[in-house]
């Protein structure tokens, strides 16, 4: 048997062509007579454009449309109406960027302005209760946090986040009679094609969209924001390609966000540790003309086996554009509520926190009252405690110094739903002997390139070198979208399933053959390896099966989903994060000194990758903890921040000593190749974890995100 | 980004006629090509001066040369000003990103304009961009303005740490304009707002800056520069401290003390080193003297914090460069 691909430690197949700059990512295609376009944004939260004057910027040399008047354009907001600064009012397409963007700096508009309020926290704002996210309740959560022996109550806030994947988003358009090209940044080929299908009255078969690399999104390229549609408009009526790329700062208007969060979490428990009660009420900021709700109650309702909770979610309309999925989307919020009460709590109890949590341990899962697949939960806390040297944490908060500074440690648990969804992939084995795998994913940074081409490989029994799985197409073969840690259990599946289809087939032609070798043999003897189809005593190939059939090569589609899997079995991700940090009393710097996390994502089919993954997770969440905040201005709606310069994210001197465990286990009943999602998981323990860390150094419980000097001087 | 001129000039002769005739040189361009991007800066000739010959690091008995156009970069890592005057490699290296470090010009750096999030975002009222218009950042996102030096017209804080420790080491700057070079003490070379945020140096139109000078001193080599940020690297200063002390015979016999991050120019704290000069070095004499770091700073609604942590950050340097 040769050795599985799957499980192999690969860099990513695409290594090479990203770091030369030979991997192309959408804004630089290049297509020839292709125009720019820069879009001019709004600079009040609500109204109407009463007069807009575009001769300034007509005059200018190369300047040659702007567009104005989007027609029957459909946008996700209202179009004859501003709903939030920063609201597209105008498209200047020029001969070239520069002459677009100066040709966008001349347009001056006048507006009627409305009064907007853009603060969740606006005195007079009613909050609502979302359709999507009915209030939750078991047992009687009233009576047993009133009769709790122990309480814990805290509030907690977090401010807006933004994505800030390091390529902006950008979109080429190109018509070519009635049929649309677009290379757009998204995490999703389909749905972009089927949103600009909607937006502008076409078939989403004219529609096909390239996106075969991808900079980063992390939730942003999702949704297929004014930009993309705006490309596609003002390049039909124009009548050439047009390119059109967000600015930074334009990113921060442009694309959704973490909206920013208000919280409170109640627990009761007993003497003995047994948390009996929950309550959790958390709120968000929203768009007035869009309802967006993610996972923030998730893990209050599941996480811990607490047979009185109640959770409600409310969200505040106000005149800002709609917030949207990033990492770990709501979870990590919700975590940090239930985290941080939990750690407060194993202090008021004087229990280790890890211990806490283990006295907690659900055997079911209770909101659905089903049975866990697999629940590792207490082997990432065993093998994160020890490989991160938990037993040395001084219980005393406050009691460790380094020279000036006070050390502490701190954990959390993490937990994500495993989706999955529906998939197809198509395999086709080329007459060499190489085989490509086809779906209509995306990788903005995982691996998926290389990740589904180990179990594509092991499924057809060649080497990671003779496959090839190509994604970043619409007119590939349906596949979900990009997020929500969907892809390695979807797409894995579907090539997994397809791959397998397709082998079957060789050897089913091979033994129905009189010129095989194999003719005649039972199919069921058959093993294939490095592309070589052998009994005990006989032996084929792919190359001369097709060879013989006098066939290029052969295809086959196949497709996978989850039916109603998740209504039998409860699927998650686990995992154990613990982090040290050192604060400097006398300036109120919190650093990162290292953080160690154990995850049960069930298999590991790519560990580099996954390790990757793994660590990118932890920045991400050190962000959110200490440094992450997007500022508006609530007196007109600005964004204050909106740079690289001002809004901080997390430099290479912030993220020291990180490193990642995986139980070594695999989730059958999840899906076929065993495997529970990662992507979300690994940002979702992080932040808790840090300030969980920053109490036991302090004494102080920090409830507000970002951690910031102020709250520590 | 607004259209303009270019051209490239080879001497100080065609530089200065440049200059008056309101050309903006450019060095390194990490500030100006930012601002002109984001069309703060709308300059109609935009002149490049490397060519010209202020790239000289000289150390003397009597002190420190450094050509204007030296990078950060160089000067930070020059081994004679490591030793002697490592306030300013210090202040150096603790700026921007090496990228930029290895771009941006040491005459460049005293010239930075305000990092001040409505300064830069042309849609805002700013005074010192659009003199009468105003100032959106006093009432609204404040937490990185200045508690000191302000005025009713613009709290935006000087954004150079290199700036902080040329104040405290009584640094000069050299210019020359077509009427022949002058000198000018660096403290007086910034300006502080006032009624007139718009002008933020003494430089008169068309001046060029040709070099940086430090007087030596017993106290040089006994300095540093503490650099107090939300983020470890690539970020500009919540509150920022230059020391330099002269201790002989368990005496402070001299002291220099400035601060960034908290000023709208680099702000010298004499009041600071009166309380240390004749002092025992010790942690008494240095958080007395710390404790008045702060003096008469205002502050707004969220930067509040900014006067405890100013004192705190000189104390901690004091601490650092002095001994407990």
């Amino acid at each position: 048997m040769a050795t599985p691909v799957v499980g192999q430690r690969l860099s990513r197949v695409d290594a090479r062509r990203k770091v030369t700059g030979a991997a192309t990512y959408s804004a630089e295609h290049r297509v020839e007579g292709l125009l720019y376009g820069v879009i001019v944004n709004g600079t009040v939260a609500r109204g109407t454009v009463s007069r807009i004057s575009v001769d300034a910027a007509l005059g200018h040399p190369g300047v040659l449309h702007i567009l104005t008047d989007f027609g029957s354009l459909r946008l996700a907001h209202p179009v004859d109406r501003i709903a939030f600064y920063g609201q597209p009012i105008a498209v200047v397409v020029a001969e070239t960027l520069e002459a677009a963007t100066h040709g966008a700096s001349l347009v001056e508009a006048t507006y009627e302005q409305q009064a907007a309020v853009t603060d969740l926290d606006a005195p007079g704002i009613p909050s609502q209760t979302p359709a999507d996210e009915p209030d939750y309740s078991r047992g009687d959560p009233a009576g047993a946090l009133a009769s709790a022996q122990v309480k814990v109550d805290l509030e907690l806030t977090s401010a807006r986040e933004n994505h800030n994947p390091i390529e902006l988003p950008s979109t080429i358009a190109r018509w070519q009679g009635g049929q649309l090209t677009l290379w757009d940044k998204t995490q999703w080929s389909q749905g972009a094609a089927r949103t600009v299908a909607g937006a502008l009255g076409i078939a989403v078969g004219d529609v096909r969209v390239h996106n075969e690399f991808v900079g980063g999104g992390f939730g942003s390229g999702i949704q297929t924001y004014d930009h993309v549609r705006l490309a596609a408009f003002a390049a039909r009526e124009v009548g050439k390609p047009v390119k059109v790329v967000l600015t930074r700062r334009q990113f921060y208007y442009g694309a959704g966000f973490r909206p920013a969060s208000r919280h409170r979490i109640a627990l009761g428990s007993s003497t003995a540790g047994r948390v009996n009660a929950l309550a959790y009420d958390v709120r968000i900021e929203n768009a007035r003309y869009q309802s967006y709700t993610d996972g923030l109650t998730d893990l209050p309702q599941f996480l811990y086996g607490v047979p009185n909770t109640r959770t409600a979610y409310r969200v505040t309309p106000v005149d800002v554009h709609s917030p949207c999925s990033m990492r770990g989307p709501g979870v990590v919020l919700g975590n940090f509520a239930l985290e941080t009460a939990m750690d407060q709590l194993a202090h008021e109890l004087a229990v280790d926190p890890v211990e806490l949590r283990l006295r907690n341990e659900p055997t079911q899962d209770e909101v659905n009252r089903i049975p866990f697949s697999t629940r590792k939960l207490r082997e990432c806390y065993e093998t994160g405690a020890r490989r991160f040297g938990w037993s040395r944490r001084h219980a005393e908060p406050g009691s460790r110094t380094d020279g000036d500074l006070l050390i502490g440690m701190g954990m959390a648990t993490a937990s994500y739903h495993n989706n999955r969804r529906d998939c197809s992939a198509r395999a086709r084995m080329h007459a060499d002997g190489t085989a490509e795998v086809f779906a209509a994913s995306a990788d903005m940074g995982p691996g998926t390139t290389t990740s589904v081409m180990q179990v594509a490989a092991d499924a057809l029994g060649l080497p990671a070198s003779a496959v090839t799985f190509r994604l970043g197409d619409s007119s590939y073969p349906t596949a979900p979208l990009h997020a929500a840690a969907t892809t390695m259990a979807s797409v894995g599946s579907a090539a997994h399933t397809t791959c397998n289809a397709l082998r079957a087939e060789f050897i089913r032609r091979a033994v129905a053959d009189p010129n095989s070798p194999l003719h005649g043999a039972n199919p069921a003897d058959v093993r294939v390896r490095d592309g070589r189809l052998e009994t005990s005593g006989a032996r084929d190939s792919y190359r001369d099966i097709l060879r013989r059939a006098g066939l290029p090569s052969l295809d086959i589609t196949g497709n996978w989903g989850p039916g109603d899997a998740d209504s039998k079995i409860s699927t998650y991700g686990y995992g154990a994060v613990f982090a040290e940090v050192s604060v400097d009393p006398l300036l109120g710097l919190v650093r990162v000194r290292r953080i160690f996390a154990a995850y049960d994502v069930g298999r590991v089919i790519s560990p580099k990758l996954a390790h990757s993954q793994a660590i990118g997770g932890m920045v991400g969440g050190i962000g959110m903890a200490l440094l992450e905040g997007t500022v508006t201005d609530h007196r007109d709606g600005r964004i204050v921040n909106a740079s690289l310069a001002d809004y901080l994210v997390p430099v290479n001197a912030d993220d020291p000593d990180l490193d990642a465990a995986f139980i070594n286990t695999e989730d059958p009943q999840a899906d076929p190749i065993g495997v529970k999602g990662l992507g979300e998981i690994t940002i979702v323990g992080v932040a808790p974890a840090i300030g969980n860390a920053v109490f036991n150094a302090t004494g102080k419980r920090l409830t507000d995100l970002p951690i910031r000097p102020e709250a520590l001087l | 980004m607004h259209p303009f001129a270019f051209s490239r000039v080879s001497t100080t002769a065609a530089a200065l006629n440049a200059g008056a005739g309101n050309g903006r040189y450019i060095a390194g361009g990490t500030t100006l090509v930012d601002l002109m991007r984001e069309t703060v800066e709308r300059p109609a000739h935009v002149v490049d001066i490397n060519a010209l010959p202020y790239k000289d690091i000289t150390v003397t008995r009597q002190g420190l040369r450094v050509g204007s156009l030296v990078r950060m970069s160089e000067l930070a890592a020059h081994p004679e000003v490591r030793v002697t005057y490592p306030v300013l490699s210090q202040a150096l290296e603790l700026g921007a990103s090496a990228q930029l470090r290895n771009m941006a010009s040491i005459g460049g750096n005293i010239m930075q304009r305000p990092r001040c999030p409505y300064f830069r975002d042309v849609h805002s009222a700013c005074n010192r961009r659009d003199p009468g218009s105003g100032c959106d950042a006093r009432g609204g996102d404040n937490r990185m303005q200045a508690i000191l030096g302000a005025s009713t017209h613009c709290v935006a804080t000087h954004p150079s740490d290199l700036a902080v420790a040329l104040v405290a080491l009584d640094a000069v700057v050299e210019v020359r304009g077509l009427d022949g070079p002058r000198s000018i003490p660096v403290q007086d070379f910034f300006l502080r707002p006032g009624d007139t945020p718009q002008k933020e140096h003494s430089l008169r139109s068309g001046e060029l800056i040709t070099s940086l000078t430090v007087p030596a001193g017993a106290h040089t080599r006994r300095s540093g520069y503490l650099k107090v940020r939300d983020r470890q690297s690539y970020e500009f200063a919540l509150a920022s401290a230059a020391v330099a002390l002269d201790i002989r015979g368990g005496v402070v016999r001299g002291a220099r003390v400035a601060v960034g991050g908290v000023a709208t120019v680099p702000w010298r704290l004499p009041k600071v080193e009166e309380a240390l000069v004749g002092r025992r070095p010790g942690r008494r004499t240095w958080t007395e003297a710390a404790a008045l770091a702060a003096e008469g700073a205002v502050p707004l609604s969220e930067n509040a914090f900014k006067v405890k942590l100013v004192e705190r950050t000189v104390r901690r340097q004091l601490m650092t460069i002095g001994g407990q």
